[in-house]
């Protein structure tokens, strides 16, 4: 108890240095932080249409970084998620395409193409984790290189044979029938549908890492792979399996994008996502307790700096700023506190 | 160049690597440094080539007492060590490994430097070319390369680490030649080893340690048996031991051969019966950590047959063995046998035959509770593997074992443990026996391997003896053997 009311401290000395470190930022280019961060604040909680937004953002936030705790466990560096969540959506845009037009209940349609969008992402995922095991690929090279191509592909389907009758554009394809959305909150852009399955998805991943057989593999997997085998665990097919799970929720993060928030395919429809979950499970160090709460704070910071440019002359970026001191500090912050425990013994 | 160590102390927590070593070395002579694996050869050697620094005591180049901060400092003041595992770059060429660690000009001058290469190599007919990479040398010809290196930048101190591990014996005489060559220059050579043979013939002066400490130097005309009994000090009266009605066959091994990058081990046959213990004696490298990790599965054979019962498990995985009641605890307890940042529950947890899905929490802190009560373990069921000393990391490798077993193989089962960690230790692998399991383990300890085996391999250079009666077999044999001598008198 005390160890972790240590660890709370060091945690938040870490973003207290991170937040005067972007105070400096915005004093160097003429902005008054105080204002700066007032203005965060309102833009993400200063009306219920905002919160809303937050959580609409906070959504496939949540469910690529439950995907990404699972491949963290397994020691895996998933940078694929991105690609992963790409390939959900283009994987549910392609279900939706089928039913649309068709006598198929919508409810059903809509929960086929969510699992479409998990698969897509679970193939996705096991391209890199082949890789990975068997051609000797790093995951991190494997997993840019295969976002970079799942880019490429949602750009073709957009132009090409999935472009909107007449003139395809960046807007990207034709929306779908309201038929096939979400249902969503009357007047708000967002469905409590798609929160209760984010939520679902990150106490499923707490519990399937700290209650279960294979969580407790996993993690011994990542710490050891040596011992892991020595101890009897199948470890590649463990990893592989890793890779699968945390596809599947990237992809349904993706899912979420076309059949929740954009109602068609876009593109780079990820939006950032993948990434920025790799940030939030650094920041809660790979425990999934804390997942939740850090995700709603940078859905928060993203949608709170989106107002800085009109009210502030500010480029939006300044969450992403933010967000990126805040994990390097965090870490920054642990190695330190690594080396003082080790001078005091 | 004359190098004397005065009053070297060097301590690793508990362990002091070096108490008290005082060594002058006159230039122009070949050095030999003897002792058994940790001895505290390879510490006296990197405080000189100043990898490590001592906590006490001063070294002395000509005369004049120097400093040495780093590896780079070393080679500044004359003195380059030659690691028994090249240091070197095998993706790059020759000439690119030969231009490391030379403070030239920002842009090396590679006609000039390749011209120097070529010179070098002549003079000490190494055929090597400037521009063959590395990784398609052999390890003889790699450390050729370490030794121009060394010398073009400037070494009079040249310190060898087991150099004759590893190469041909036509690279081994030219590397003799070689370094005979170098001491009539005046270059002083210091020569770690272990192999009785090499250091006889080789070493113009020999030092010995052991347990840390200098415990003779001689000159020629060596005794093998003097330098024997200095290396392993005198051999200690055994407890009684218990002989064993061989039971029935656990494993059968038929003429295996094993290969890795150093050795080649050839047509080894070996019958083990339930209840026996075989120790693998022979210093470290000599093939006895693969030759176990053959009998895991973890190693394939590259020819020859494993049975086990009457099935054949020969390139099977090491996951078919376990299940056929094989247990492997590596060496490198922490870095190979436990997971870091899991505790004791998880591990116990782990180690079981899974039920369902989920974990009970409960019945598996019972169980830890339970594991660490009869195997003693200071620790809690929460306490990380990583909080526990050596002893109880041991011993919880021990408590991780699956109940019925049939072969149990050991690499090192006792080192770093004090007395009653090893006899404790000791006990519980006999209880096993008792209950019918196959022991083979591999120890540094010549007083474990015959005290506790019933039968004795002897490893040296890849070489494996036939199964030595460890009941008629002395100290000083084993010695001898694990040196590489008497081996024309087994059978």
């Amino acid at each position: 108890m005390q160890e972790s009311g240590k660890n709370l401290l060091w945690r938040i000395g870490a973003v207290l240095l991170a937040l005067g470190f972007v105070s400096l930022v915005l004093l160097a280019a003429g902005a008054p932080p105080l204002a700066a961060f007032t203005n965060i604040i309102s833009g993400a909680f200063g009306s219920p249409g905002k919160f809303a937004d937050v959580l609409v953002a906070f959504v496939p936030l949540l469910m690529a970084t439950a995907g990404l705790l699972i491949t963290f466990a397994a020691g895996l560096w998933n940078i694929g998620i991105e690609g992963q969540i790409m390939m959900g959506a283009i994987f549910t845009t392609g279900a939706l395409r089928l039913f649309q037009g068709t006598d198929f209940p919508p409810g059903l349609a809509i929960a086929l193409s969510i699992a479409a969008g998990m698969l897509g992402g679970a193939l996705w995922a096991a391209l890199a984790g082949a890789l990975k095991t068997f051609g000797g690929v790093n995951e991190i090279f494997g997993g840019l290189g295969l976002n970079f191509v799942a880019t490429a592909f949602s750009l073709w389907l957009i132009f090409g044979p999935w472009k909107r009758p007449g003139v395809a554009s960046m807007s990207g394809t034709e929306p779908f029938d309201q038929a096939l959305w979400l249902p969503q909150l009357p007047g708000f852009r967002l469905s409590l549908w798609a929160l209760g399955l984010g939520i679902a998805a990150i106490v499923l991943v707490y519990f399937l890492l700290n209650g279960t057989y294979f969580g407790l593999r996993l993690k011994a997997v990542g710490k050891n792979v040596h011992a892991a085998y020595l101890l009897g665990i199948p470890t590649w097919q463990y990893m592989l399996a890793a890779f699968m799970l945390c596809g599947a929720f990237g992809g349904m993060a993706g899912s979420m994008q076309v059949v929740a928030v954009y109602h068609r395919l876009i593109p780079s429809i990820s939006s950032g996502y993948g990434y920025l979950g790799l940030m939030v499970s650094m920041l809660v160090n790979y425990q999934a307790a804390w997942a939740a709460p850090v995700a709603l704070f940078f859905a928060a910071l993203n949608i709170g700096s989106i107002q800085l440019p009109i009210k502030l002359q500010l480029d939006s970026a300044l969450s992403g700023v933010l967000q990126g001191v805040l994990v390097l500090f965090v870490l920054l912050g642990e190695g330190a506190r690594q080396k003082w425990v080790k001078r005091g013994k | 160049m004359k190098v004397e160590l005065k009053n070297i102390h060097k301590t690793f927590g508990k362990v002091h690597a070096n108490n008290n070593i005082t060594l002058t070395i006159p230039a122009g002579t070949i050095q030999g440094i003897l002792g058994e694996n940790g001895a505290g050869k390879s510490t006296l050697m990197k405080i000189l080539s100043g990898f490590i620094h001592a906590d006490r005591g001063e070294i002395c180049l000509d005369g004049a007492p120097v400093h040495i901060a780093s590896p780079s400092d070393a080679i500044a003041h004359g003195i380059g060590m030659l690691h028994q595992d090249p240091l070197d770059f095998p993706p790059m060429t020759a000439l690119d490994n030969f231009l490391l660690g030379h403070s030239g000009r920002f842009i090396p001058e590679r006609g000039v430097i390749q011209h120097e290469f070529r010179r070098l190599a002549a003079e000490f007919d190494f055929s090597l070319t400037p521009d063959a990479y590395v990784d398609s040398i052999t390890v003889g010809e790699r450390q050729q390369l370490e030794i121009m290196r060394l010398l073009w930048l400037g070494a009079r101190v040249l310190i060898l680490d087991e150099p004759t591990t590893g190469i041909s014996l036509p690279q081994k005489e030219k590397l003799f030649a070689t370094l005979k060559k170098l001491a009539a220059q005046g270059m002083t050579i210091i020569f770690v080893s272990h192999k009785l043979e090499d250091v006889e013939f080789l070493c113009g002066r020999v030092a010995v340690l052991r347990q840390g400490e200098l415990v003779g130097e001689t000159q020629p005309p060596y005794l093998t048996d003097n330098l024997v009994e200095m290396m392993f000090g005198k051999a200690i009266s055994f407890g009684g031991r218990t002989s064993f009605a061989p039971g029935k066959s656990v494993i059968a091994l038929n003429k295996i051969a094993l290969e890795d990058v150093r050795l080649q081990i050839r047509d080894v046959t070996l019958d083990v019966r339930a209840g026996e213990v075989i120790g693998l004696a022979g210093m470290e490298g000599s093939g006895q950590s693969t030759f176990l990790q053959a009998c895991a599965g973890l190693i394939r054979p590259v020819h020859g047959r494993v049975r086990m019962d009457a099935t054949d498990l020969t390139g099977r995985s090491h996951h078919v063995f376990k299940n056929k009641g094989v247990a492997y605890l590596p060496a490198a307890r922490l870095e190979q046998g436990l997971v870091p940042g899991l505790n004791l529950t998880e591990h116990f947890v782990l180690a079981e035959s899974t039920q369902g899905v989920f974990i009970n929490r409960d019945q598996a802190i019972r169980l830890a509770q339970d594991r660490i009560k009869t195997f003693n373990i200071k620790g809690t069921p929460a306490s990380p593997v990583e909080s526990l000393s050596g002893g109880n990391q041991q011993r919880a490798l021990l408590a991780l074992l699956r109940t019925p077993l049939n072969l149990i193989l050991l690499e090192h089962p006792t080192r770093g443990l004090d007395i009653e960690s090893t006899m404790y230790i000791w006990g519980k692998l006999k209880e096993r026996c008792a209950q019918g399991a196959a022991i083979i383990f591999i120890s540094a300890d010549l007083d474990e391997v015959l005290q506790y085996s019933d039968r004795i391999l002897v490893f040296f250079a890849g070489q494996v003896s036939p199964p030595l009666d460890a009941a008629s077999t002395s100290v000083e044999q084993l010695g001898q053997l694990i040196g590489g001598k008497g081996w024309e008198t087994l059978s």
